[in-house]
C-alpha cells in the first residue's frame, strides 16, 4: 500500500517537463496518476523521479479544430464524457468515456495517461484508433504527430521516448454516421474483457466504409481491416464477424481464456455493426 | 503557484511543503512524495473517518471529494493535490446536522458495519452533485466504484434516492 | 399461523427503529483498529512465503535491522522460544484428526504462499513496509499440491511430512437402512458439485494493536475480530500471557463473514513482540496480503446421492465431501463441513442417511467458516440434486418439493436432529405470490418457443437450516473445545438508565439496537435509556462472540433472561415498599402496581442503589446477569427465488429478479432484519456468480487482488423482493430463530438452479459455480456437440 520512495518535481509547462524529465535516469510522468499509482502501490514500479504534468492547465481542452476535436492530454475522462463538441462530433468517444473505471476514476484519470499507459484492457486506445485518431508528442526535439495505430507498439508499450510528453489527441470529426461501442465486462468497474467499437457511414443500403477496432484482443488495440472490408452491405454482417479475428492474439486470463475472447469478439462485432448500422 | 521540488538528499527522504485545505481549514504540511492523500488525512491531520479498503483503487472505501468532486484519496499523493480543496466525511455534517445524504443513510438502513459507508456517502454526494435526479439505474452505476459487502446495495440505492427526494 | 410470544405485546420489539449504531459511523466518528494510535506506537510488517512449498534455508534480518526506523526483526526461529502452544484449532472432530503445529512464523518450512517467515518492527508504517523487503531469505522450493482430491491421491507431495498423508480426518454420520433404500429405489439421482474456493472480503481488512503494560505485565489488544473472549483464551495459551493479565478489544469492526471468527499468527506475533519491546505494536493488514494470509472459505468436492420413489418421494441421501482445510488448522477449519453435516437432506422429511467428510491439506491458504459455513454447501448440495430428481422423473421441482416438506412439528429430521417449528408451504406459496410464477413460466415458454438469444430461467431454494450454535452438551459430543452458551449483564444505574453488558461481539449486525430493544422493553423503559457494551473482555468478561446465527439466538435469549431476574428483584423491593404480597404485584411496561400504589423500574433502581428500604438480607443494587445455554438448535426456513436472463451466445447470466420468503421466527427489529437478509442473499448470489479464489499449480493466488477477484457492485445487483412468515421458535422465550446467514444458505442454490434451468433446452444439466459467461458457454458448445 505504501510506494517506494521517489523524488517528486511539479512541471509548470511542457518545456519544464520534458527538462525535468532529463534530468534523470528513471524518470516517468505522472498525469491523472490513475494508471501510475496503482502500480507505485504495489512497488511493481520504482521510479526514481515523478515529474507531475498534473498542474499544466493549458493541457486540459477540448478545441474544435476543423475537421478535428483537439484534445489536450491531461483533460479527464469524466470530462471527455461530458464536453458537447466530443458529444456533438465524437459521440463514440464521450460514450466510451463513461465507460471507464467508475465515477472516481474518471473524475481523476485522464485521456493522455491512459493512451500513453497503453493497456491492451484499456477502452481508449482502441476507440482512438477506430476514430483514427492522431497523438501529439512534445520532445526535446519538438513536437511530433503519430497516429493511434502506431503509438501503441505492445503491452503497455508505446513509441513515447524517455523525454516525451503527450500533449494532445486529434481526433477526426465523424459526421453523418452510425457507430456502437460494446465493452464486455464482468462487473461495471472492470477492464474490458473484450471491447468492439464500430463506426460505418452507409448510404442507400449499403456501406461506404466502416472502422472497426478491438479492444484486448491482442497485445495492441486491433484494427479490424478484413473485417471492414468483408462490410460492403448490412447484410455482410455476420461475414464481417467472422473476418474480425484476423491479426488477434488475446491473452488468457481470470476474465477470460483466449477461445473464448475470439469467441466473444465475433458475437461483439456482430452486435455492434449491428447496433451501428441501425443507429 | 507554488513551485514543488522534493528530492532525495543522501539517505534522507525526499520531503516539500504543500497547503492542503481539508474541510474548510488550510493545511500547511511537510510531506514524503510517495505519502498517499489517504493516509494525509487519516494520519497526519488525524481525519480517519476515510477508510482503506483495498490497495488496488476498486473497493472506494477511501472516496473524498476533490474540488468537489469524488476521488479515490488511496489513489492520489499528498502532494499532488496541493493548492486543493478536500472534503471528508468529517466535514460533511454542519453544526452538529447531518448532511441530508448522512440522514438517508440512517433512516434507510443503508450501513450495517459502516467500513465502507464514508466512501459511499462521499460518492453519493457527488453524484447528486452532478445528478441531482438520477434513476434507479444511474444511482448503481454511479456507486460501482465502491464496494460494500454487508448491505447487497439495496438500501444504500434507497438512501440515494431518498436523499435525491424520492419516495422511497 | 403465528402464536403470540410474550414479547410480542409491546412497543419497542417488533418495530422498526432506527439504529443507535449509525450516528458514529455516518460522521467518521466510529473508532476502527487502524483508526487508533498510541504513543510511542510501532508498526509491524510480516514478511511472507512467495513459494507455495518451500525449505526455510535460511533467513538474514541484517539487512532490515540496517534500515532506517527499524526497532527489531526476526526470523521465526528466533521467536520459536515465545510459544507455549500452537496456534489455535478448537475444533478436532475425531480421536485421529491430524493438527500441525502451526507456529506464528514457519521454521523450516513454509507451506503455503502468504505463510509468515520473518517481521520487522519499525517507527513508522512505510518503514517497515521498505525494510521487510531487505529480509534475506533462502528458499529450496518443494513439490507442492493445491487440488483436494489430489492430495489424497498415493505419491502426493506431503504438506505435513510427519502425518504420511495429506488426510486431516475423515467423519461420518449415518442413520436408517442407506444401503436398502438404494437398492430398492424406483430411481436414484447421483450428483457431483464443486464449492469453488471463496475469499470473505470484509473490506476492513483485519488489523491489531497491543500495549504493553511492563510494570505489571498486563497487555491489552485491539483486534479487528469478532471473538475477543476466544481469542483472550487461546492467545493466553499460545504465548503464556496469564489470561488474567490480557484484555482483549473489538473496537469498531468492520465486517467478518468468518474471516475474523478465528486468532490470527499476527495477533499472537504483535502480543509477543509487545512484551517483549515493551512498545505498542502495531499491525494492519493490506488487503492483496490479506489475500493470503486471512481464511478463505468454502472449497468442497460434493458427492450427493438420492434414492426416491417413482413419485419423487425421497427415501435416503448419501453426501460425501471432500474439503480443502488448506495448509493448517485455523479456529474452526476442521469443524467446518460439519456444521452442514444434519443438513444434506433439507427440509425434506428423508428415512435414511449418510453424511462422511474428508478435510485434506494442500499448500493454500488454510480455509475456515465463510458466511453460512456448512449450511450453504449443503443446502446447495440438496437443492440442486432436489431439481436434478425433478427432471429425471420429468415433474415440477416444486411438486417434489410439497411432496417431501417436513410438516409436522417438531420434527426429526433424517441425521437425528429435532427441528422447532416451521410451515413450509407458507412460504413457498409466499414466495410464488410475489414472483407471479405463472407469468414468468409464460415468459419462458414464450422465449423457449422464439429461440431468443437470451433465454430465462427460474431456480428454486426451500432451504431449511440451523442456527444457534449450539447447545453446549452437542458440541461437546461433535468435539468442539467450548460451550455454546452466551452471558449478559443488565444493570441499573442510579438515575435510572441501564447498561447491558453483552458477550457476542458485532460486527455490523446491530446487537446495540437489537438489544435495546428486548432490555427497553422487557424493563419497560426508554430505548434511548438503554447502553449496551460489548466487545471487551475487560468490561464484559464472560462471553463466546459472534457467528453462526448465535447472537440473537443466544446472547440475545440471555439478555432477556438477564431482564427477568432484574424484574424479580425489583418485584421483591416493590412488595416490601408497597407492603404488598409479590403475587399481588401487577407488572406491566416497567411499573409494579398493587395496594393502590406504583413504583417502577427506574424508581426502583434508586431504592436499590440508596439500600435505605430493602428487605432483610437483600444485597444492594439492581444488577443481574444471564448465562444462556440454548436447549436446542433453531431452524431457520424459506423459500428463495432467482430469476435468470442467459445470453445464449456470450454466457452472460444476468439475475433479473430475486424473491426471498424467510421464516427467521419472531423479529425484533423487521428493518435489521431485511437489512441482513439482503446482505446475505448478496454474498450467495455472488458466490454463484462471480466470485471464484484461483490458484496456479505453483500455488500462486491468481485472483490475489480486489482488481480480479469479482466482489460485485451495485450495478451487478438487482432489487431482491422480500416477504416473511413467522413459526415463532418455541425453544426460547423470544420465539427467534436466527437471521444473519439465511441469504446466504438459500440464494446460491436458487441463483444456480436458475441458470440450469435456462440451459436445460439445450442440454446443459451440469454447471460449476461460478457461473460465469466462459463457463456457461463452454456448457453450451458441450452440450452441441
Amino acid at each position: 500500500m505504501i510506494p517506494a520512495p521517489f523524488d517528486y518535481e511539479v512541471a509548470e509547462s511542457v518545456e519544464h517537463a520534458v527538462e525535468l524529465l532529463g534530468s534523470r535516469e528513471d524518470a516517468k510522468v505522472l498525469a491523472g496518476g490513475h494508471s501510475l499509482i496503482p502500480l507505485l502501490r504495489l512497488r511493481f514500479t520504482r521510479p526514481a523521479l515523478l515529474v507531475d504534468i498534473g498542474r499544466i492547465d493549458e493541457l486540459r481542452y477540448v478545441r474544435d479544430a476543423g475537421d478535428k476535436l483537439a484534445i489536450g492530454g491531461m483533460t479527464r475522462h469524466h470530462n471527455v464524457q461530458h464536453d458537447p463538441l466530443v458529444q456533438e462530433h465524437c459521440p463514440v468517444l464521450s460514450y466510451a468515456a463513461g465507460l471507464i473505471g467508475d465515477p472516481q476514476v474518471r473524475h481523476r484519470g485522464t485521456i493522455g495517461g491512459s493512451l500513453a499507459h497503453a493497456d491492451p484492457a484499456a477502452d481508449f486506445p482502441a476507440v482512438l484508433t477506430a476514430l483514427e485518431a492522431e497523438v501529439v508528442i512534445r520532445g526535446p526535439e519538438g513536437e511530433r504527430t503519430v497516429p493511434v495505430g502506431e503509438f501503441v507498439t505492445g503491452v503497455f508499450d508505446t513509441v513515447l521516448r524517455p523525454q516525451d510528453v503527450l500533449t494532445e489527441i486529434r481526433v477526426p470529426k465523424l459526421g453523418p454516421t452510425g457507430w456502437s461501442y460494446l465493452k464486455f465486462t464482468r462487473r461495471a468497474q472492470d477492464w474490458a474483457t473484450v471491447g468492439v467499437t464500430a463506426i460505418v457511414r452507409r448510404s442507400n443500403g449499403t456501406v461506404d466504409s466502416a472502422a472497426i477496432a478491438l479492444t484486448n484482443m491482442a497485445p495492441k488495440p486491433v484494427r479490424a481491416k478484413a473485417a471492414e472490408q468483408a462490410l460492403t452491405t448490412p447484410n455482410d454482417i455476420e461475414a464481417a464477424a467472422e473476418a474480425s479475428l484476423e491479426g488477434t492474439d488475446p491473452p488468457s486470463d481470470t476474465q477470460g481464456s483466449a477461445d473464448y475472447r475470439r469467441h466473444l469478439a465475433r458475437v461483439l462485432v456482430r452486435r455492434a455493426l449491428g447496433e451501428a448500422i441501425s443507429s | 503557484m507554488l513551485a514543488l521540488s522534493f528530492s532525495l538528499c543522501r539517505k534522507e527522504l525526499a520531503v516539500g511543503q504543500v497547503s492542503i485545505t481539508v474541510n474548510g481549514a488550510e493545511h500547511i504540511l511537510e510531506l514524503e512524495p510517495r505519502e498517499l492523500l489517504v493516509y494525509v488525512l487519516r494520519e497526519r491531520l488525524g481525519l480517519t473517518g476515510t477508510n482503506v479498503g483495498c490497495d488496488t483503487s476498486s473497493c472506494g472505501a477511501c472516496t473524498v471529494l476533490l474540488d468537489g468532486e469524488s476521488v479515490k484519496s488511496c489513489t492520489l499523493l499528498g502532494v499532488q493535490v496541493d493548492g486543493h480543496e478536500i472534503t471528508t466525511i468529517e466535514g460533511l455534517a454542519t453544526n452538529g446536522t447531518m448532511h441530508p445524504v448522512q440522514e438517508a443513510f440512517h433512516e434507510q438502513h443503508g450501513l450495517q458495519c459502516g467500513y465502507c459507508t464514508p466512501g459511499f456517502i462521499m460518492a453519493a454526494v457527488s453524484l447528486l452533485d452532478e445528478t441531482p435526479n438520477p434513476s434507479e439505474e444511474e444511482i448503481r452505476h454511479a456507486l460501482e466504484g465502491n464496494l460494500c459487502r454487508c448491505t447487497g446495495y439495496q438500501n444504500i440505492v434507497r438512501a440515494v434516492q431518498a436523499a435525491a427526494g424520492v419516495e422511497v | 399461523m403465528a402464536t403470540i410470544t410474550e414479547l410480542e405485546v409491546g412497543r419497542v420489539v417488533g418495530a422498526p427503529l432506527d439504529r443507535k449504531e449509525d450516528a458514529a459511523l455516518l460522521t467518521g466518528q466510529a473508532k476502527f483498529v487502524d483508526d487508533m494510535s498510541l504513543p510511542g506506537m510501532v508498526w509491524m510488517a510480516v514478511v511472507r512465503s512467495p513459494y507455495a512449498h518451500a525449505r526455510i534455508a535460511m533467513v538474514n534480518v541484517d539487512g532490515a535491522l540496517a534500515h532506517r526506523g527499524v526497532i527489531a526483526a526476526f526470523s521465526g526461529d528466533e521467536l520459536a522460544d515465545e510459544w507455549q502452544a500452537s496456534l489455535p484449532c478448537a475444533w478436532l472432530p475425531t480421536e485421529d484428526t491430524a493438527q500441525p503445529n502451526h507456529r506464528p512464523l514457519a521454521v523450516d518450512e513454509a507451506r503455503y504462499v502468504g505463510d509468515g517467515v520473518a517481521v520487522v518492527i519499525a517507527e513508522s508504517r512505510s518503514e517497515a513496509r521498505d525494510a521487510a523487503e531487505l529480509v534475506q531469505i533462502d528458499y529450496d522450493p518443494l513439490p507442492t499440491v493445491i487440488d483436494a482430491e489430489k492430495a489424497l491421491e498415493d505419491g502426493s507431495p506431503l504438506v505435513h511430512e510427519e502425518f504420511g498423508t495429506n488426510r486431516c480426518y475423515t467423519w461420518n454420520l449415518a442413520t436408517g437402512e442407506v444401503d436398502e433404500e438404494f437398492a430398492k429405489a424406483d430411481v436414484t439421482v447421483k450428483e457431483r458439485y464443486r464449492q469453488q474456493r471463496l475469499i470473505p472480503n470484509a473490506i476492513e481488512p483485519r488489523g491489531v494493536i497491543v500495549q504493553p503494560f511492563p510494570a505489571t505485565g498486563e497487555l491489552t489488544m485491539w483486534s479487528s475480530t469478532q471473538v475477543p473472549h476466544i481469542a483472550r483464551v487461546t492467545l493466553s495459551m499460545v504465548t503464556g500471557v496469564p489470561e488474567a493479565k490480557l484484555r482483549v478489544v473489538a473496537p469498531a469492526v468492520g465486517g467478518g463473514f468468518g474471516s475474523k471468527l478465528n486468532v490470527y499468527a499476527e495477533e499472537a506475533l504483535a502480543l509477543v513482540l509487545a512484551r517483549r519491546l515493551g512498545r505498542p505494536i502495531k499491525w494492519i493488514e493490506q488487503r492483496s496480503e490479506g489475500y493470503q494470509s486471512t481464511t478463505h472459505g468454502r472449497d468442497q468436492i460434493q458427492e450427493i446421492e438420492l434414492a426416491a420413489t417413482s413419485e419423487g418421494k425421497i427415501r435416503a441421501v448419501r453426501a460425501k465431501l471432500t474439503v480443502n482445510f488448506g495448509a493448517y488448522l485455523q479456529l474452526v477449519t476442521a469443524g467446518t463441513p460439519l456444521l452442514g453435516a444434519w443438513l444434506y437432506s433439507g427440509a425434506y422429511d428423508v428415512a435414511a442417511y449418510d453424511f462422511e467428510c474428508t478435510g485434506v491439506f494442500t499448500n493454500t491458504t488454510p480455509t475456515d467458516a465463510y458466511r453460512g459455513a456448512g449450511r450453504p454447501e449443503a443446502t446447495y448440495a440438496i437443492e440442486r440434486a432436489v431439481d436434478a430428481l425433478a427432471r429425471k422423473l420429468g415433474k415440477d421441482p416444486l411438486e417434489i418439493r410439497r411432496l417431501n416438506f417436513l410438516r409436522e412439528f417438531p420434527a426429526t429430521i433424517a441425521s437425528g436432529l429435532t427441528v422447532d417449528s416451521g410451515d413450509y408451504d407458507a412460504h413457498l406459496d409466499a414466495a410464488l405470490e410475489i414472483l407471479d410464477h405463472d407469468d414468468i413460466r409464460r415468459q419462458q415458454s414464450e422465449r423457449r418457443e422464439r429461440g431468443d438469444t437470451k433465454q430465462v430461467g427460474i431456480g428454486f431454494s426451500t432451504y431449511l437450516e440451523m442456527c444457534g450454535l449450539a447447545p453446549s452438551r452437542v458440541l461437546g459430543a461433535i468435539r468442539y473445545g467450548a460451550g455454546g452458551w452466551d452471558a449478559a449483564t443488565i444493570r441499573f444505574l442510579p438515575t435510572g438508565t441501564v447498561q447491558v453488558l453483552i458477550g457476542t461481539s458485532p460486527h455490523g449486525q446491530s446487537h446495540v439496537t437489537t438489544f435495546s430493544q428486548i432490555v427497553a422493553e422487557r424493563l419497560g423503559i426508554p430505548y434511548d435509556d438503554v447502553e449496551v457494551l460489548h466487545g471487551d473482555t475487560a468490561v464484559a468478561p464472560l462471553g463466546m462472540d459472534t457467528y453462526g446465527s448465535r447472537s440473537l439466538t443466544v446472547g440475545g435469549v440471555a439478555a432477556y433472561h438477564a431482564a427477568e431476574r432484574i424484574i424479580d428483584k425489583a418485584r421483591k423491593i416493590a412488595a416490601h415498599q408497597l407492603e404488598v404480597g409479590e403475587d399481588e404485584l401487577e407488572y406491566e411496561n416497567g411499573t409494579f402496581s398493587g395496594n393502590g400504589n406504583s413504583l417502577t423500574t427506574k424508581e426502583l433502581a434508586l431504592q436499590a442503589w440508596t439500600a435505605h428500604n430493602l428487605p432483610d438480607g437483600m444485597e444492594p443494587g439492581l444488577e443481574a446477569s444471564f448465562v444462556y445455554d440454548p436447549p436446542n438448535f433453531s431452524w431457520p426456513s424459506g423459500t428463495h427465488i432467482a430469476v435468470v436472463e442467459v445470453d445464449t451466445e456470450t454466457g452472460d447470466v444476468d439475475l433479473i429478479r430475486y424473491v426471498a420468503v424467510d421464516d427467521v421466527g419472531s423479529v425484533i427489529n423487521p428493518r435489521v432484519v431485511e437489512g441482513q437478509i439482503h446482505g446475505g442473499v448478496a454474498q450467495g448470489i455472488a458466490q454463484a456468480l462471480w466470485e471464484e479464489a484461483v490458484y496456479d499449480e505453483d500455488g500462486n493466488l491468481v485472483t490475489g487482488s480486489m482488481m480480479n477477484y469479482m466482489v460485485p457492485s451495485a450495478a451487478e445487483l438487482p432489487s431482491y423482493e422480500l416477504g416473511r412468515t413467522e413459526t415463532p421458535s418455541p425453544t426460547n422465550p423470544l420465539g427467534v430463530k436466527g437471521v444473519g446467514e439465511t441469504g446466504t444458505i438459500a440464494s446460491t442454490a436458487a441463483v444456480m438452479n436458475a441458470v440450469v434451468d435456462a440451459l436445460v433446452p439445450f442440454g446443459v444439466t451440469d454447471l460449476d459455480m461460478p457461473a460465469t459467461p466462459e463457463r456457461v458457454w463452454r456448457a453450451l458448445e458441450e452440450a452441441r456437440t
